[in-house]
This record gives C-alpha cells, sequence and structure tokens, in this order.
C-alpha cells in the first residue's frame, strides 16, 4: 500500500491548501495576534523595555515568529478536527490508498500555512524598521529552526485534532504554548526576572530558540544555544510524533 | 491488484462480536449477502448497524468472529477488502470547500484512475449535479450532496458498495432520487449492503432483510418470507385514502419520482 505514499499524499495536500486559498482568513487570523503583539510592544511597552539592544524590533521579532507558529498551529488541529467530524477521514481509511497520507497531508498543510504566515510577519517587520545584516547561511539558518519548531508543535496539534469532541477543545491546547514565549527573553531580558521564574525561563525550548535566532539575525556567533534550540525541537518532535502515532493507530484501529 | 475474486458471497459474516468498553454492541451477529443483490440490515437506533458496517469496511476491528468481503478477510487483507468496497457513511462525507466536481476528481486522483476529469462529468452527469459542478458544496441541499456522496462512492465501480443510513434526514423527494440510485446500482451488477431504520425503505429496495436486534440478527430472509411470519392477512374491505406522501407529490408536482419508488403502497388497512 505505500507504493502510492507520495502520490496520495500530494493529492491530499493538492485539497487542504485549496482549503486555506479558499479561506485566506485562516492565515490573516493566524497573523493577527503576533503583528498586535509587536505593534503593542514595539510602540507602547518598547521604550520603558532596556532590551540591551538598539532596535526592539530586532531584539522582539524571533519570539513573535515563534508566537505566530503556535498560533498557527490551533488551525492544524482544527482542519483535522473537522475531517474526524465530517466523516470524510474514514471515507478516506476506507479506500485503497495509503493510510498514513491522510495524516501526513495535514502536516504538509501545515508547514504550508506557518510559512506563508511568518512570511507576512516579517515583511511587517520589515516595514516597522527590522533590519538584519544575516547572510543567507544564517537565514537557512533560522528557516531551518522555524520549520523544525513548525514541524514538532504541528504533531503535537494532531493530538487534540484526533480526539477533540468539539471545536474549542481541537485549539484550546495552544493557548498554554502562546504564553511560554512571554516566560522567556522574547520581549525582555531573562536577568531582570526573580529567581524561579528566571530559572524557569532560562531552562524552557523558547529562550533558547529565541537567542538562537537572534544571533542569527544580528550576525553573533551563536555558541551552545543553537544546539540546545536543536534539542528541543527534535526532542519534542520525537515524543509528540511518537505520541500522535499511538493516538492516530488507536483511531483507526487497523495497522 | 487482486480484487476480482469471484466466488462465494460478497460478504460473508459469522459469529461477530464487537464491544466498546463494557457496552458489548454485537453478540454473534452471522449472514451472507449474495453478489449483485441488495441486503438491507434493519434495526433501531443503537442496535449496531453501523458498528457492523465499519468492521465490514476496515475501519473497526472486531472481538471475535470472523468477516470477509468479495472473499477478502477484512482483518487480514484489509488492502483487499478496501479495493474492493466503498462506505458512504451515516453523514454525507463530503468536501464542503471543494466544488462536487473536485470532490469525484479528488475520490478518482485517490483511486488512481486514469483520466479522473472524465469521470467526474460522467457522474455529474448521472446524478443530475452537472449544473452545480463548479459550486461550492456547502450551498448543496441534503439531496444533492447524498447524491454527491454516493455517486463518490461508485468511483472506481467497486464490487461491493455500504450504504449506512443512506436516506436518514433527507426529505421524500431527496429519499426516491436516493432510492432511483440504489437501484440503480444493483441493476449493474453492485452489491449493496444498506443499513436503515426505516422498514419501507427495507421494503423498497432490499432482496433481503435482515433485522439487527440487540446485538443479533434475530430475522433474516425476503420481504415475502418475513411478512409469513406475522399472523395471515385479514381481508378487509376499505377504502384507499391519500397518504400524506400522495398529497405532498400532489401538490409539489411529480418531480424526482419517476420509476416505481413510492407508489407501490397496495392495501391501506384500518381496524
Amino acid at each position: 500500500m505505500t507504493k502510492h505514499f507520495f502520490g496520495d499524499a500530494a493529492v491530499l495536500l493538492g485539497r487542504s491548501l485549496r482549503h486555506i486559498t479558499r479561506s485566506p482568513d485562516t492565515i490573516i487570523t493566524t497573523t493577527i495576534m503576533p503583528i498586535a503583539f509587536m505593534l503593542l510592544f514595539v510602540y507602547v511597552f518598547g521604550g520603558a523595555i532596556n532590551s540591551g539592544s538598539h532596535s526592539y524590533v530586532n531584539y522582539l521579532l524571533p519570539g513573535i515568529l515563534l508566537i505566530t507558529i503556535a498560533s498557527g498551529i490551533a488551525y492544524t488541529a482544527y482542519r483535522l478536527f473537522l475531517d474526524m467530524q465530517s466523516g470524510i477521514f474514514e471515507r478516506f481509511q476506507s479506500m485503497p490508498i495509503a493510510r498514513s497520507s491522510v495524516l501526513w497531508a495535514h502536516v504538509l498543510t501545515s508547514l504550508v500555512a506557518n510559512l506563508i504566515s511568518l512570511v507576512v510577519v516579517v515583511l511587517v517587520a520589515l516595514l516597522m524598521g527590522f533590519r538584519s545584516g544575516a547572510g543567507v547561511l544564517a537565514w537557512l539558518a533560522v528557516a531551518g529552526i522555524l520549520i523544525l519548531f513548525t514541524l514538532a508543535l504541528t504533531w503535537i496539534a494532531v493530538i487534540p485534532g484526533l480526539t477533540a469532541t468539539s471545536v474549542d477543545g481541537a485549539s484550546a491546547f495552544s493557548y498554554p504554548l502562546l504564553f511560554l514565549p512571554f516566560i522567556s527573553s522574547a520581549f525582555v531580558p531573562t536577568d531582570t526576572m526573580p529567581g524561579p521564574v528566571r530559572a524557569f525561563a532560562e531552562h524552557q525550548p523558547v529562550t533558547s530558540i529565541v537567542n538562537a535566532i537572534r544571533d542569527l539575525f544580528t550576525g553573533q556567533p551563536v555558541g551552545t544555544d543553537i544546539w540546545i534550540a536543536l534539542a528541543w525541537c527534535v526532542g519534542i518532535l520525537i515524543v509528540a510524533y511518537i505520541f500522535a502515532m499511538v493516538t492516530y493507530r488507536r483511531r483507526i484501529s487497523f495497522p | 491488484m487482486t480484487a476480482n475474486q469471484v466466488q462465494g458471497p460478497a460478504i460473508h459474516v459469522q459469529g461477530l462480536e464487537k464491544s466498546y468498553k463494557k457496552l458489548e454492541v454485537l453478540h454473534g451477529v452471522d449472514f451472507d449477502v449474495a453478489r449483485g443483490s441488495i441486503f438491507a440490515l434493519l434495526g433501531s437506533n443503537g442496535a449496531g448497524k453501523t458498528t457492523v458496517v465499519k468492521i465490514l469496511s476496515t475501519l473497526l476491528k472486531a472481538d471475535a468472529g470472523t468477516a470477509s468481503v468479495n472473499g477478502f478477510d477484512v482483518a487480514t487483507q484489509a488492502a483487499d477488502v478496501r479495493e474492493s468496497i466503498s462506505l458512504t457513511g451515516q453523514f454525507a462525507a463530503v468536501d464542503e470547500i471543494l466544488s462536487g466536481r473536485e470532490n469525484l476528481v479528488l475520490v478518482a486522483q485517490l483511486r488512481h484512475l486514469k483520466d479522473p476529469g472524465t469521470i467526474a462529468d460522467n457522474l455529474l452527469d448521472r446524478f443530475s449535479l452537472t449544473d452545480a459542478a463548479a459550486r461550492k458544496v456547502s450551498t448543496y441541499s441534503g439531496g444533492m450532496r447524498r447524491r454527491l456522496d454516493i455517486a463518490m462512492s461508485l468511483i472506481g465501480n467497486p464490487q461491493v458498495i455500504f450504504l449506512d443510513e443512506p436516506t436518514t434526514g433527507l426529505d421524500p423527494q431527496a429519499r426516491i432520487e436516493v432510492w432511483r440510485a440504489v437501484k440503480e446500482l444493483a441493476e449493474h451488477g453492485t452489491t449493496v449492503l444498506l443499513t436503515t431504520q426505516y422498514l419501507d425503505e427495507a421494503e423498497q429496495l432490499a432482496d433481503r432483510i435482515a433485522i439487527l436486534h440487540e446485538g443479533r440478527i434475530i430475522v433474516n430472509g425476503t420481504f415475502a418470507e418475513l411478512k409469513q411470519l406475522l399472523p395471515p392477512a385479514k381481508i378487509e374491505y376499505v377504502e384507499k385514502q391519500p397518504t400524506l406522501e400522495d398529497v405532498f407529490f400532489a401538490i409539489v408536482g411529480d418531480d424526482g419520482r419517476h420509476g416505481d419508488a413510492g407508489n407501490e403502497r397496495s392495501v391501506g388497512t384500518e381496524e
């Protein structure tokens, strides 16, 4: 059955990409919150925040990009939930296709949709004065980290997408993810935080990912942050993938 | 592809058992469906009809018993079973955001058929959906959606089609459209297993009817055989009143009422 995997996944990917082009509001609503945060922090709070960087938007953008992804994957869960709910998932599973392609099409769609949202947010940041001296290689490294982070969160999103019993349940899991960047180095340097908060902030994934991207954008040597960031992304990806697959097997009951 | 096995019944079910956690749904279901026939599984809500269909379409694993479709075991040869079948679930499983034509093309592509466009156009024509082909399915009526759903099931000419409550929630006109489509299928030699909670639907369509009650098949036979289980008919002379359905169609016109579906009510009895 796997001989058709790529063909089937491509057909199903085409289908969900059509959903996105026909309801571009999902891209717009994904980007509205991160853009609003960016406006709020740069033009309202930014003046009072001592980030140690002379352009606050430069300092802020890495965290905003992670918030964009966290808000985008809520739609991944939502799209999967709708397919489960409408019965079309079962229709696909009862057809002579590579069964896992149904899930992979959703994962790839999530990746494409999030990349579009990220590009939109970066363009807005450029309008607000974001500048980076990063070379092609550094930009590719940033893209690589963001893709890995998107995949990790996407596989987390697959779990509520498969198991939720209501639309709210399918997307509620993303709220804590949206909150994580606030207790990290995304908005302010961690050294002003009280002890326990600072300890949490410095040892959670967002801080190392934000620091790595920030260093890449500013052309600094990236140091150990990038390896910690990659370890977090790959670690979350593997654990989420295993749990998502267990959930998936349980839902379809046949391998 | 080895999907063309032709031997024995199209569907063979023996001793099927299934429970969801502590809720026992099926306690030993047995039945056979002959090739090219329409078989109705009749039962009230919660009788286990959908569970049987899900097991036969390889979406659920039975706890005990065996089932084969088109000669293939549903547990060990699931891929071959899926080559042989099509499932139309309880809720029209169509993509609302795509157009009717795109839905058909999608299924044709997933079945790896040549020329999906032509296949789609032919089915749109056959199910009188050509005018609505380019419209989003979310704008379709319940009947159109069901017709599209059934059309999607026919792509690739599967030997066996499962229709799980195909007319639940449809208005009388749409119901008759669906009945006509099902009869046409059987004329083309497709085996149809249909579940329903409407007695008249089973009577209208099925060659054989099995009644599923509390997880077991309690009766299985043709409509004539089933009638013999009842006390013999008394002959009474009564005035035949038009049914509400007759009135409905007299007022709204005869659309969708070709063929013999729906007007075979023979004797109206009155105490």
